[in-house]
């Protein structure tokens, strides 16, 4: 293996933290995912993917710096990252799903705050994120009060980071503002990598990002068959994979797994016997290395089949219409696509449980577990609505975050709510 | 044919043998740091043709003996119905967690409740304030009974109710009224969860704490209604899982 020990030490990462962070990581991958039986062959692009997480693919961006790309980091599926590839930039998700940090963390952010932010701060003030470390631009978002404050925070940390307006109601007014907004970026993005967002350039951004989307949706797709061709684990890396690979590359490895994948349906090969318990899990998104819920559904014999996440349909689930013929009609286009996502920051927010009414059915789930990291707000109150518009349909809501200790707790809830849906 | 249920709780491993749907033979250990060994014994002691295992500790058995499980959400809708024909909700007030299982008309588990991931609440918490009061878990609730005063105990967190105990013994308050104070603050929470279910037909109080007339009384004044509890509470979910094994139907 490469020794990227060089690399880490100029991004000024902690490294003795570091390489004990690696060597948690990669036992947790080891019993998590190289344990399941009758993986795709597919799967080990992404094996290898997770084993140069902080290696290659760092190297990878910081070559692409040298050479005078930007790198521009986010938090949210709601951020255009078509209009970061128009400018040649690169894209990366910055969020973290692993409970580093906290003590650090907790010296700006109360306890009492989600998982998902009190990591995202840890990684940093850890010296753990070498893509934090690499990024030219931190794109925040006003999703959540929570995400909004701790910006102003991150913002004194890194000096790097930019807020984008998200509006909270899906009206005509709120419509010109998120315009606004998108535009307002494209010229931010445009002053960062001095790089002017041409109709050419954004159209190529925009066919790069379509394409991702494309190769995720045809995996959500084949998630529905029975028996599953892939198990809810492998799906979700690839999801969670898709917020920090080379776009182009990532589309073709999944395309390729895709393929593989409708061999195998054609012979009727799965991970799990036909006939097993098939989970759709809906909520809060699972930041990589967040493999919690689904490696305690699955070791528990029943098949996670979708996820109803930011990490997961929210992000793929609407394409951009490509067919604009100028720089404004196309943001314009994008600014409307981006309105579709249904965070719970939305209100109302009716969408969501009509596309959790339909991704139950399409992937014939026989039960809907809520997922809600604690403290996060939006999505444990929409668990109500969802239980009440799933109708007779098994329902269980989870409130958990980053950590071990409710591991035994969560299992027995999840085995009886399993033994409900048999 | 013997079927036995064996339930492994984080305090006591309990040990149901049944017979032609009746139960012929029961027995209580301690869980101690060597449960597999308590357990060893109790298969031993109690020979059946068939087994299943349930309760927190139920994978130790699916490991070892290659014994198959159920949950104890599902072990305890069978065993209260065996108990109590009418049973529609069940309250069990564990060790370390809390629950609440409301059944459907079939006597199958429609919904459940469980409390977080922390003591408060349980059995364990229980056990510790009645320690600290100097009082044997037996006598823990009928000496809470003979309180009269309304003290209430700001915190149900195991570690801030222990030190708010501490104060108010320094304070001279009597101890059954400290006692009173956490019965009262158990059933708060416990009557929370069973309230956000429709509540009908016979409530069941399972579980070794349904043996606290304390608790009893409390869960009847806040539900409003009388609360079944059966001659061994405790053995519940081990009825359950002995019943589901006799009829080999997991």
């Amino acid at each position: 293996m490469t020794d990227y020990t060089e690399m880490w030490r100029k991004l000024g990462l902690n490294l003795e933290n570091h390489a004990g962070l690696l060597a948690v990581l990669s036992e947790g991958y080891k019993n998590i995912y190289l344990s399941q039986k009758g993986r795709p062959k597919g799967m080990e692009y992404f094996d290898f993917v997770i084993s140069e997480v902080h290696g290659l693919r760092i190297k990878e961006i910081a070559d692409a710096k040298q050479a005078g790309r930007k790198v521009v980091g986010t938090f949210c599926v709601y951020v255009p990252e078509e209009i970061v590839l128009a400018a040649d930039g690169v894209c990366i998700g910055l969020c973290a799903g692993a409970e580093v940090g906290s003590d650090e963390a907790e010296k700006f952010i109360p306890r009492n705050t989600c998982a998902l932010i009190k990591a995202f701060m840890g990684f940093k003030l850890a010296g753990l994120c070498p893509y934090v470390e690499l990024t030219d631009l931190i794109v925040g978002e006003t999703t959540c009060d929570g995400k909004k404050k701790a910006y102003e925070i991150f913002q004194n940390i890194t000096g790097k980071v930019y807020v984008m307006e998200i509006p909270n109601m899906k009206n005509e007014e709120s419509k010109k503002l998120w315009h606004a907004e998108v535009v307002r970026f494209k010229e931010t993005v445009e002053a960062i990598t001095k790089k002017t967002i041409t109709l050419a350039n954004l159209k190529k951004g925009a066919s790069l990002v379509n394409g991702k989307r494309r190769a995720l949706q045809r995996l959500s797709g084949l998630r529905a068959a029975d028996p599953a061709p892939i198990s809810g684990l492998d799906a979700l890396l690839v999801n969670q994979v898709s917020f920090y690979d080379d776009p182009v590359r990532f589309t073709e490895m999944t395309n390729k797994l895709c393929i593989e994948l409708e061999e195998r349906i054609k012979k009727g090969i799965g991970v799990a016997s036909r006939g097993a318990r098939r989970v759709l899990l809906s909520g809060s998104p699972m930041a990589i290395p967040n493999w919690k819920l689904h490696s305690i559904i699955e070791g528990s014999g029943a098949v996670v089949v979708g996820e109803e996440s930011c990490v997961g349909e929210r992000n793929f689930r609407d394409l951009l219409d490509e067919n604009f013929s100028t720089v404004e009609e196309g943001l314009k286009k994008m600014a409307d696509r981006y309105l579709e996502i249904d965070c719970a920051c939305f209100t109302p927010n009716d969408e969501r449980l009509e596309n959790i009414q339909a991704m139950t059915k399409k992937l014939r789930a026989n039960g809907v577990i809520h997922y809600a990291l604690q403290f996060c707000t939006p999505y444990m109150m929409e668990a109500y609505k969802v239980e009440k518009a799933l109708g007779s349909i098994p329902f269980m809501r989870m409130e958990t975050d980053y950590s071990m200790e409710d591991v035994g707790q969560l299992k027995t809830r999840v085995e009886a709510f399993l033994e409900m849906v048999k | 044919m013997k079927a036995l249920g064996i339930d492994i709780g984080s305090r006591y491993i309990k040990g149901a043998l049944v017979e032609k749907g009746k139960w012929v033979d029961f027995k209580r250990a301690e869980t101690s740091f060597n449960p597999l060994e308590k357990c060893n014994e109790m298969l031993k002691e109690m020979p059946a043709d068939r087994v299943i295992a349930t309760g927190y500790g139920r994978h130790l058995l699916e490991v070892h003996g290659n014994i198959k499980t159920i949950t104890e959400i599902k072990a305890f809708a069978r065993g209260a119905r065996a108990f109590f024909f009418n049973c529609h909700t069940i309250i069990d007030i564990g060790g370390q967690d809390t629950k609440v299982i409301a059944l459907n008309e079939q006597g199958n588990v429609w919904k459940f409740e469980m409390n977080d991931r922390c003591a408060a609440g349980t059995g364990k918490f229980m056990e510790i304030m009645a320690k600290n009061l100097g009082y044997s878990l037996d006598e823990f609730g009928s000496r809470a009974l003979a309180a009269h005063d309304e003290i209430q105990l700001s915190s149900m967190c195991t570690v801030f109710a222990e030190s708010e105990v501490v104060s108010l013994t320094a304070k001279g308050v009597a101890r059954e009224e400290i006692a009173m104070a956490i019965h009262r603050a158990i059933i708060n929470r416990v009557a929370s969860m069973a309230k956000r279910f429709p509540l009908k037909a016979e409530v069941v109080f399972a579980g070794g704490c349904a043996y606290n007339p304390c608790l009893k009384e409390l869960l009847e004044q806040s539900l409003k209604r009388n609360i079944r509890v059966a001659s061994d509470p405790e053995m519940t979910g081990a009825l359950g899982a002995a019943l589901f094994a006799e009829e080999d139907g997991i």
